[in-house]
């Protein structure tokens, strides 16, 4: 028996990783896999988000704690009342997440999208790196190396600790199933046709006058927030954020194998993806000899893009065609008809 | 219809390299003048540079021939520093040609062995992987996003073969302390240094030679300018690609080894942590502009370390991207660059 709750518990765990790393795969989708972006810099709101929800929701410090920093937005308490019995903080903290990601979103953006599209990765890759020094170096901000703990559970009240995973699953879920819809309909909608056109072909889709700077700025800040959203998910999931948690292999390139993996373009692929690429990840520990050397993963997320670049660009799922259900396939236009 | 003179000498315009060396000399004395309290690390920044300087051209390189960012550089200068380390401190020795601190410098004289034999190896990686990856994606027409990231792909996984076969912790060349050198302005110069910036400017000298004066670097020029009309002149694009694979690849080696030596230490993420420093002085040069990647170098490399007399030197990395952010929001096309 408590075998099968050991590996339930396990699997849950496995679950709200992927569920988290799946939000992050579409926010990328809406950057590249729908406009083109090439951010490598995920790692940067990966850390943005986490640390705003983190200093919005921790308690003030107590300075006999032997800690440095000096902010604690302790939002639980400081709501009180209002937080109407549901934990309010926690969706305030994650906007809040949302909102500082998709702010630093448009500060890059607004420097780099004019300009060729290479610029953009290096920009946000500069960003990342900058992040995760700023937090690493500058302690009164966050602690510094000792990261910020003791970041509150969302509803924690409402269960016992050793059960509260299963809660935050499904809290995980609901707002999986939200981010999917949302970015689902802005694709689908006119707005997100203009996306994949300016993917395709930028100079004619500003030869039918729209805007693609504008309109690549706001894809920019869309995925930006998402995975603002997805790092503050994050924080409230672990409940302890330190700048090494961002490296760029957990934080950026896994997140680019599962998003390649599962079908660029596709927003279930990305879903896909992440489980299929977070599934490989932890299924290699149990490997035997130098493959599950965690070294070994490194190479193995590169050869995993290369790869799918290489033999099959659309990875599983490939890209879907449709535009929207009011076309019809092309198929039906077909001049045998 | 031009004649390959006159676009020849349409491209020295282009890359003018005297144009260049001039302007750069005065931002670098403007930075000095800045700093004239510490010359110490205007100079040190210098060396710097010459290491920055290396990866940037080969980029920049890559940049004008291939027409994409290759993220992969700043892992193959990890890979060259570690195929330098594995020769110095396991396969050397083994065939008993080890030492340290030959003339002035830290490191022993099997460092001038090692480093070609790094050199080749790289460069034999880079062609290898045009064969069985970018040539593949090149003929398939994909846009140069896709290229770059799977460059990107690369990078981890150079990366993670580095860390697979050596481990994640530091590492060093057999070395011997010596003392540094003492200059007037109590100017300090680790002894290492000379070294650095010698082979730098030997490395450059002959680059540019051979972008001038040879028929394969003439034809790389071409082949920058228009690829198609290069092709139809006659020219083996494909042999043009490899060459710059090769020398990039090299002169990344170089680099990587260089920065192992400057730092006294080799790290698996040593070369992905400088690709912003490299893309900084690519951008701050110019695109795809070789003599503006040198002079984008060597001006991060001073400006980077002069902020150490006012930031903490761990914000070393972001003040190289302060300076590319600034870069391209006054004039994205950098010092030297053409307007597209």
């Amino acid at each position: 028996m408590t075998d099968i709750i050991g590996i339930l518990g396990y699997l849950t765990g496995f679950a709200i990783m992927a569920i988290i790393y799946a939000i992050f795969a579409l926010g990328l989708n809406v950057h590249w896999g729908y406009t083109g972006l090439f951010n490598i810099g995920i790692a940067g709101f990966f850390a943005l988000g986490a640390y705003t929800s983190a200093l919005l929701t921790t308690a003030t410090p107590d300075p006999r704690l032997f800690e440095d920093f000096i902010f604690g937005g302790n939002l639980p308490a400081l709501l009180g009342v209002f937080n109407l019995g549901i934990d309010l903080w926690f969706f305030i903290a994650l906007l809040g997440a949302g909102a500082v990601c998709g702010l630093v979103a448009l500060l890059i953006g607004f420097i780099t999208l004019r300009l060729r599209e290479d610029y953009l990765a290096i920009t946000t890759l500069g960003i990342a790196e900058s992040v995760r020094f700023i937090f690493l170096n500058e302690k009164w901000l966050a602690n510094g190396s000792k990261g910020l703990y003791r970041i509150p559970k969302f509803l924690g009240d409402l269960v016992s600790p050793q059960n509260y995973d299963y809660l935050y699953l499904v809290v995980a879920v609901v707002i999986l199933v939200i981010i999917y819809i949302a970015v689902e309909r802005t694709i689908k909608s006119p707005w997100g046709r203009v996306l994949k056109a300016i993917r395709e072909d930028e100079i004619t889709t500003a030869a039918s006058g729209k805007n693609v700077f504008s309109f690549k700025l706001q894809s920019f800040i869309l995925g930006a927030m998402i995975m603002g959203i997805g790092g503050a998910l994050y924080a409230h999931n672990i409940r302890f954020v330190d700048p090494h948690t961002f490296d760029p292999l957990l934080a950026t390139f896994v997140i680019w194998a599962m998003l390649m993996v599962g079908g660029s373009g596709n927003n279930k692929g990305a879903i896909l993806g992440a489980f299929v690429v977070w599934g490989i990840w932890s299924g290699t520990q149990f490997l035997p000899g130098f493959l599950s050397d965690p070294n070994f993963r490194y190479v193995m997320i590169g050869l995993l893009i290369v790869a799918v670049n290489l033999l099959r660009p659309g990875g599983i799922l490939g890209e879907e065609r449709k535009v929207s259900k009011l076309v019809q396939p092309p198929e039906a236009v077909s001049p045998e008809q | 219809m031009a004649t390959l003179k006159q676009q020849t000498q349409h491209l020295t315009r282009k890359w003018s390299a005297s144009y260049s060396i001039l302007a750069g000399l005065v931002i670098l004395l403007l930075l000095a003048f800045l700093s004239i309290i510490k010359l110490e690390l205007v100079v040190n920044g210098l060396f710097l540079g010459a290491i920055i300087a290396l990866g940037a051209i080969g980029l920049s390189l890559l940049y004008s021939i291939l027409n994409f960012a290759h993220i992969a550089h700043g892992d193959f200068m990890t890979l060259g520093a570690y195929v330098a380390l594995f020769l110095l401190g396991t396969l050397f020795p083994s065939i008993g040609l080890e030492g340290t601190g030959f003339g002035p410098f830290t490191f022993g004289y099997p460092v001038f062995f090692a480093l070609p034999l790094s050199i080749l190896a790289l460069a034999a990686v880079a062609i290898g992987l045009d064969i069985g990856i970018y040539r593949r994606l090149r003929r398939r027409n994909v846009s140069k996003v896709v290229l770059a990231m799977t460059s990107l792909g690369v990078a981890i996984a150079l990366r993670g073969l580095v860390q697979v076969i050596w481990g994640g912790e530091t590492w060093q060349y057999p070395r011997l302390s010596k003392p540094f050198y003492m200059l007037p302005m109590e100017v300090r110069i680790p002894p290492d240094n000379l070294f650095i910036g010698a082979l730098a400017v030997i490395l450059v000298l002959a680059l540019y030679l051979f972008l001038t004066r040879t028929k394969m670097g003439k034809a790389m020029r071409a082949t920058s300018d228009n690829m198609e009309l290069a092709r139809v002149s006659g020219i083996n694009t494909e042999h043009v690609i490899w060459w710059t694979w090769a020398m990039s690849a090299a002169l990344a080696a170089t680099a990587g080894v260089l920065l192992a030596i400057f730092q006294a230490q080799l790290l698996p993420i040593m070369g992905w942590r400088f690709l912003i420093p490299l893309f900084a002085a690519v951008i701050l040069g110019g695109i795809g502009n070789p003599y503006g990647a040198l002079i984008g170098a060597l001006i991060i490399g001073v400006a980077s370390e002069v902020s150490t007399q006012w930031f903490n030197p761990a914000y070393k990395i972001a003040i190289a991207f302060m300076i590319m952010i600034v870069t391209l929001l006054v004039r994205p096309r950098g010092i030297f660059g053409v307007r597209e």
